[in-house]
């Protein structure tokens, strides 16, 4: 029996070592999920001395998408997000990440402006406040205003469809 | 046209790997003694293959080949030679064909020297190994090939990382490999020893040579490795616990008990089987290293491939070997039960507590390397396990490590008494306390805990290995090589801790921003910052910072921080400057321009970190010492002259 | 699934090989000790096998700002590790918090070793005693023959 031992310790690493090669280990899932959204009280990016607030949204589902005109993935998701907000009157919150206001305004220009609002985070404290860790991020905030998920990385259709719909669906199902 | 003469040979190579693994194994079974005699040959032939293939993966690199896509990924017209000739390591498949290489050269070797072995053991041993070529190279031929296509050819490569262009990459891998694959003999060997059902000192004494040199090359490479990133990270660290270097220290760790093992296996006849089961760990550990690296599982910054379907195929393969091996031994081990007994105070008890403790250090690097993968399968969350984490744990292991270390050399083999044991040892221990004591109170800047646990360890362990030298009854110079090779080991390991000790408490440094002309102090140095110039290189463009570094007011040598833009990339790289000393290094890094001329500045003094490789260095000879007793060449002598007699 | 992060590629192909150099100035030592020792401690989530004091990310130069400044305002070395697993998760962490999810890996290595040497001396004694069994059951013999000669 102990002669096996080495040999039981070795099937548990091999069955370790094979769940891990389903996983992704730069993956960092947000502590957020199930958390009330963090406050931020920022300018907008079309009216800079208005601003925008996250207690402004209570209430409602809506989508916080985190993105910037230097960031490529940002304009591979663009179209999906276009989409979203057109079909299914989603309403979703820029945060405009340490970015330039002009290149941000032309790179909406020329890909779309989906959004209802788009917030400036000139320094990337609201990022981190956020726990953003890279761009795009996506976060669906609830009527309650708790972050109820975060896609991490580009959204793609899938997503959309698989995940992003049916739980926003949900959500909006719920009482505020 | 080269690389499918390169592609066809690998192809070759791969089919008389599968003969070598299966022909002479099945003719030892059966006793064919043609198909056991087959073993050497194949073996020749296979490495014959194997090297036209590495040749053909050079010369497409040394012609600039862009068509060929590991030259396109890994190479450019303005690399100078040596990364040429050394990127064909640089990158994933490349370092596979290494790895082929390399150990179709240990195979051969092995057939070469082993003139004293049975036949049918040696068919066995070329057998597995064989298994194992079959492995990498249908790794290679089926995920990984090194001679693929790229269609239309590019005008020139993307380039070798400028991190990786650098002498260190010339030595560092090839090292590490030939101590990677060094293990698979002893590995070899053992499943050879199982198969057979009998184990005895004669195994171990053919082994041990061979485990010595894969231990030696081993220390190098992970020394080197160290080294290099030192100088050229920039940040003055010299291990991070990242879980490629954990992977090479694992095997390290066994491999060391089973050196240890083995000693005890030739003298006594006993541990048998704890000699197989650690060489099957020692090679599991290579070839788990080698999934790591290469599967995306775990990040580092080493990784050469982040591909799960490459994962997949490596980790049956590490179910066929480390599974098949260890079913193996579940099956056989108790035939290899040694009959030598020892009491419960003793050498051999020394040696097996030894083991216990090298395997739990190999045991925690695993367990805090793999626990993020643990945690993240189960669901539970996402962690990181790191420097603070190894440092703290694994000091505290390597303590009853030095401890033993110093009390193995005065227990008795078979039966000691502890009575007798501590009268051996209070004095020493006592004398290398005052001096672990005082020597710190002398020189040291301030006194710290971890200096005197530093400094009792290394002296306790340089005492006794002095002590062993001098205390038996004969004279020290007529004492045998492999005596002389675990003094100097020992030795080797003290000196590393000393540096390991001094640089980590002692070390100091400081970022600064510094105007033509300011200069800067950190213990007793002074730097003085002159200015930049731009230089131009093969490949690079840099910025040339000028440093003139004194000490106590004399001059001591000017230091030329680089901060490079290779053509290649974009991405700005820094080479520090670095004045090696014996017992210390002074470090300079450049940082930006602020304006004005002034720049920013890192300075580091690091006392006695040369002090690390240098002990590595000091180990790695005491195991060739070892490994070249004459005992090991005696038996072919005797048998020559045996067949001289004959005739 | 390697698209999905080119967004972070992109962040990634700003960084530079070489770690950072700032001119933090600090009021008082323990500041700058406190400030070395978080910056060795936290992970960069971009430059996922650096530190933030060897990364050069965007998003380590801000969160050693944001270390720096909290360092600055006295805090202590909990608030600096609550306010980063706050947002980022025990990841963050280089050293894994001492939890009922790591007590496994915090003790681990003890138990290991005090396992493995209990191990030893069990199987040590065992022998021993399967030795004396022998040996007496040896010495028995050796008597039955000496009386049996005796007897003669």
């Amino acid at each position: 029996m102990k002669n096996s031992l080495p040999l039981i310790a070795f099937v548990l690493l091999v069955i370790l070592l094979g769940v891990g090669l389903t996983l992704d280990p730069r993956e960092v899932p947000s502590p957020f999920i199930g958390k009330p959204a963090p406050t931020f009280d920022l300018p907008k990016l079309y009216a800079s001395t208005d601003s925008i607030s996250v207690a402004e949204m209570k209430g409602k589902v809506w989508l916080l998408n985190v993105w910037a005109s230097w960031c490529g993935a940002c304009r591979a998701e663009h179209q999906v997000i276009n989409r979203l907000v057109k079909n299914h009157q989603i309403e979703i919150i820029g945060l405009n990440y340490k970015d330039n206001a002009d290149q941000a305004k032309q790179w909406l220009q020329e890909l779309g402006n989906p959004y209802a609002s788009i917030a400036v985070d000139h320094d990337g404290r609201t990022g981190i406040d956020w726990g953003v860790y890279g761009v795009p991020e996506t976060f669906v905030v609830d009527k309650k205003g708790i972050i109820r998920y975060k896609n991490i990385g580009p959204v793609y259709q899938q997503d959309v469809d698989n995940t992003l719909l049916p739980l926003i669906n949900q959500l909006q199902q719920e009482s505020s | 046209m080269i690389a499918e003469i390169g592609h066809a040979a690998l192809i070759i190579a791969f089919t008389l790997a599968v003969i070598q693994a299966l022909v002479p194994l099945v003719g030892a079974q059966v006793g064919k003694v043609r198909w056991i005699n087959l073993a050497t040959p194949v073996a020749r032939g296979q490495l014959l293959f194997i090297a036209i293939a590495y040749a053909c993966l050079t010369y497409s690199f040394l012609i600039n080949d862009f068509s060929v896509r590991y030259v396109a990924t890994t190479s450019n017209t303005a690399l100078p030679l040596l990364y040429k000739i050394s990127g064909v390591w640089g990158a994933h498949e490349g370092s596979l064909l290494l790895w082929a290489l390399l150990l179709s050269s240990w195979t051969v070797v092995v057939s070469i020297f082993s003139k004293g072995i049975p036949k049918i053991m040696l068919a066995r041993v070329l057998s597995v190994m064989g298994m194992v070529s079959v492995g990498f190279i249908s790794f290679m031929l089926f995920t990984s090939n090194p001679f693929v296509r790229l269609f239309p050819a590019p005008v020139d490569g993307r380039s070798l990382n400028p991190l990786l262009q650098d002498p260190g990459l010339a030595i560092h891998p090839p090292m590490l490999y030939m101590g990677y694959v060094g293990f698979s003999v002893a590995f070899a060997f053992s499943i050879a020893a199982m198969i057979d059902g009998k184990l005895d000192a004669a195994w171990a004494r053919w082994v041990r040579p061979w485990t010595n040199i894969a231990w030696v090359f081993m220390t190098l490479g992970i020394a080197l490795g160290s080294w290099w990133a030192y100088y050229e990270l920039g940040w003055g660290g010299w291990w991070f616990w990242d879980p490629v270097e954990n992977a090479s220290l694992m095997p390290w760790l066994v491999g060391t008990a089973l050196i240890h093992s083995l000693a005890v296996t030739e003298k006594r006849a006993a541990f048998k089987s704890w000699s197989v089961l650690l060489a099957i760990f020692a090679f599991s550990l290579s070839l788990l290293g080698t999934f790591l690296v290469r599967s995306g599982v775990l990040t580092s910054v080493h990784a050469f491939a982040t591909d799960p379907a490459r994962g997949v195929f490596i980790l049956v393969f590490l179910i066929i070997v480390v599974g098949g091996s260890l079913v193996l031994y579940a099956w056989r081990a108790p035939a290899l039960r040694s009959v030598g007994q020892f009491s419960i105070v003793s050498r051999e008890t020394g040696l097996l507590v030894n083991n216990v403790i090298l395997a739990t250090m190999a045991g925690t690097v695993l367990l805090g390397t793999l626990y993020p993968l643990v945690l993240d399968a189960m669901g539970v969350g996402k962690i990181s396990v790191g420097p603070p984490y190894f440092n703290q744990v694994m000091l505290w292991l390597a303590i009853p490590l030095y401890l033993m270390m110093g009390i193995g050399f005065f227990l008795r083999w078979k039966k000691d008494t502890v009575s007798r044991l501590s009268r051996k040892i209070v004095i020493p221990f006592a004398v290398s306390l005052v001096i672990a004591v005082l020597l710190p109170l002398l020189f040291a800047p301030e006194q710290h805990g971890l200096t005197f646990i530093g400094s009792i360890l290394a002296s306790w362990v340089a005492l006794t290995a002095l002590l062993w030298l001098l205390n038996s009854t004969t004279s020290p110079f007529k004492l045998p090589a492999s005596t002389w090779g675990a003094v100097i080991a020992h030795l080797g390991m003290a000196v590393t801790v000393t540096g390991i000790t001094l640089t980590s408490v002692y070390s100091h440094e400081k970022d600064v921003s510094l105007a033509p002309g300011e200069s800067y102090e950190i213990s007793d140095y002074q730097f003085k910052f002159i200015g930049v110039t731009e230089v131009g290189r093969d490949n690079y463009i840099a910025y040339q910072g000028i440093v003139e570094a004194s000490e106590a007011g004399k001059h001591l040598v000017v230091l030329h921080p680089e901060k490079r833009t290779y053509s290649q990339s974009s991405m700005p790289m820094t080479e520090a400057a670095i004045d090696a000393g014996l017992f210390r290094d002074l470090f300079v890094a450049l940082g930006e321009p602020l304006g004005g001329g002034s720049w920013s500045l890192r300075i580091y003094h690091k006392p006695f970190v040369r002090w690390i490789w240098m002990g590595a260095l000091i180990m790695s000879f005491g195991g060739l010492l070892a490994a070249m007793d004459s005992r090991y060449r005696r038996s072919r002598k005797v048998k020559l002259e045996g067949a001289n007699n004959e005739k | 699934m390697m698209t999905k992060w080119i967004g972070i590629a992109l962040l990634m192909l700003s960084v530079q090989l070489h770690a950072a150099i700032e001119m933090y100035q600090f009021e008082q030592p323990e500041h700058e000790q406190l400030y070395k020792k978080m910056i060795d401690e936290l992970r960069c989530l971009v430059c996922q096998n650096q530190n933030l004091s060897a990364s050069n990310a965007g998003l380590a130069q801000d969160l050693r700002q944001q270390t720096y400044e909290m360092v600055s305002k006295g805090q202590s070395q909990q608030q600096i590790v609550d306010y980063m697993t706050q947002r980022y998760g025990d990841f963050v962490l280089y050293r894994p918090p001492v939890k009922l999810s790591t007590v496994l890996l915090w003790f681990g290595p003890i138990i290991m070793l005090l396992m493995g040497l209990i191990v030893l001396m069990m199987s040590l004694k065992k022998r021993k005693q399967a030795m004396d069994e022998a040996l007496s059951e040896e010495q028995q013999l050796r008597m039955k023959q000496l009386l049996d000669k005796g007897e003669k």
